[in-house]
């Protein structure tokens, strides 16, 4: 029974010494403890908490950035779009106003080619005329050189005359 | 444990033929283990190295504080000391003959009579190495957790955190609630008080510490006081008016609460205690064996049983710290509830109004 009968000595010692360290471990160990404990858990809460905000601005970034590049990729697109429209447009423009050029050109060439061939074959034609006048006065100047060859001539004019 | 069991008698039964009986001093195991796990007022570390404590008497004559090595003389025999005499480690007042005073009570049953005994026995000492140990470890926990402030724990410092974390997460905040933070380091310094002093008890001359009945009363009893002094109105409510009750059974109702008071501290000084001394007995149990037998082929079969006991010890040590944390921490819980005003008897699924 000695076992299990509480012994004064002991229930004193263990009463003042347990009071003791509940209180000294209580004051200088587990305040401090816990209190870094909480401290450290806040801290680290906010941490995360705030590494969970820069991720969301992070994103929200991101979608911006995408947001403009999409933006100066639909501007790109546009102006050169435009640039190649503007392109067309001067190069058909030119192609026709050098088409009409050409045209007109080669009107007015054939107009002068027409207008030189004109001069050129009323000159031909005054040449051979005055050719013709000469030949034909030499010739009678040749033939006429004796009268009755003159003679002939004038019946054959008078007889040409009366035949028409 | 049931076919451990089983083993060890039926190696009693066949070696008891074999074994001779004892000559000379005949080895009581009884009386050897009753002796370990008991206490004493010299701390015996080895066979012949024992130290002499201090013996602090409060009787006739005053305070009295003298080694307890006065009560042998030079052959180690019992002799008195300043009209004290010691036997069976306990202190009497000694008569002319040097033999305890013999008084008969009421009863006419005769008994020693002997002075308040304070004196630093096994245990006491076991207990203030223990309380230095607690101390040591934790400020040095404290100061570190001051000194490296927010960053992560190193060394000691990460043994010991998720232990208070445990306590502090999965103890007390589930079992007593919002208020957890007023009962926190009494859960703490129970847990490791009874911890570091179950390790001691298993270290090889410890002394039995929190196999001691007084040592499990007095925790026990900071556990009724703080229950009863942090019980709230809901608490007495449903002691001395149990919600659903009829009135006429409350002349039995309450009786039986206020032992319930009782017995739930008590259960846990038994529990703690019985534990503890028990796996103590078990231990020494086994290596008896190999006296018994007087055999030295016991010895390893013994010895391997002996150190499987104390790897199970070494896991009850931490089981029962928690298992006392734990209950105190409910009781605690339990004091400072708020109830609802539903009828549910507590149980939490009555209609709510």
């Amino acid at each position: 029974m000695d076992l299990v009968t509480p012994g004064i000595g002991l229930i004193f010692w263990q009463t003042v010494t347990f009071l003791i360290v509940l209180f000294l471990l209580s004051k200088f160990a587990w305040k401090p403890i816990t209190n870094a404990l909480r401290e450290r858990e806040t801290s680290i809460e906010s941490a995360l908490r705030m590494a969970d905000q820069a991720k969301l601005e992070m994103q929200a970034l991101k979608a911006d950035n995408e947001k403009l590049l999409q933006e100066a990729r639909i501007e790109r697109d546009r102006i050169l779009r435009e640039a190649s429209q503007a392109g067309n447009a001067l190069l058909e423009e030119a192609r026709t106003r050098a088409t009409e050029e050409g045209t007109r050109m080669i009107e007015n060439a054939r107009e002068a080619i027409v207008n030189e061939k004109k001069a050129a074959l009323t000159e031909v034609k005054n040449l051979a005329a005055n050719l013709s006048i000469e030949i034909a006065e030499r010739i009678l100047k040749h033939e006429l050189k004796d009268s009755a060859a003159q003679q002939a001539l004038v019946n054959d004019y008078i007889k040409e005359v009366n035949l028409n | 444990m049931k076919k451990l069991f089983l083993l060890l008698f039926s190696l009693c039964s066949i070696s008891a033929f074999a074994a001779e009986p004892a000559e000379g001093g005949e080895f009581n195991p009884g009386d050897m283990i009753m002796h370990h796990i008991g206490d004493e007022h010299s701390w015996e570390f080895a066979h012949g190295a024992t130290l002499p404590l201090p013996v602090i008497v409060y009787g006739k004559n005053g305070l009295d504080i003298f080694s307890s090595s006065n009560f042998l003389d030079e052959h180690h025999n019992p002799k008195p000391y300043k009209g004290y005499v010691m036997e069976h480690n306990h202190i009497y007042y000694a008569n002319e003959e040097g033999e305890p005073v013999v008084e008969k009570n009421e009863k006419g049953e005769e008994h020693h009579v002997g002075p308040l005994d304070f004196s630093i026995t096994k245990n006491v000492a076991s207990l203030f190495i223990s309380v230095a140990l607690l101390l040591g470890v934790f400020f040095t926990i404290a100061g570190r957790y001051k000194k490296n402030a927010g960053s992560a724990p190193r060394g000691i410092q990460s043994f010991f955190e998720p232990i208070i974390i445990f306590i502090r997460d999965d103890i007390a905040k589930p079992n007593i609630g919002p208020k957890y933070q007023r009962y926190l380091p009494y859960l703490l310094t129970i847990f490791f008080f009874i911890w570091f002093n179950n390790l001691l008890g298993l270290m090889p001359g410890g002394a039995n510490l929190t196999g001691n009945i007084s040592v499990t009363l007095i925790l026990a009893l900071f556990t009724l006081i703080i229950t009863v002094f942090s019980g709230n109105k809901s608490y007495w409510g449903h002691i001395f008016k149990t919600p659903g009750v009829p009135v006429a059974l409350l002349p039995i109702m309450i009786p039986i609460e206020l032992v319930g008071i009782l017995t739930k501290p008590f259960s846990l000084m038994v529990r703690l205690f019985a534990n503890i001394t028990a796996g103590h007995i078990i231990i020494l149990s086994l290596f008896s064996l190999i006296f018994i037998f007087q055999s030295v082929a016991v010895g390893p079969v013994s010895v391997a049983f002996a150190v499987f006991m104390n790897f199970l010890e070494l896991f009850v040590a931490l089981l029962q710290a928690y298992v006392f944390t734990l209950l105190t921490a409910m009781y605690f819980g339990g004091a400072v509830e708020e109830h609802d005003h539903a009828d549910d008897m507590g149980h939490g699924d009555g209609a709510h109004h």
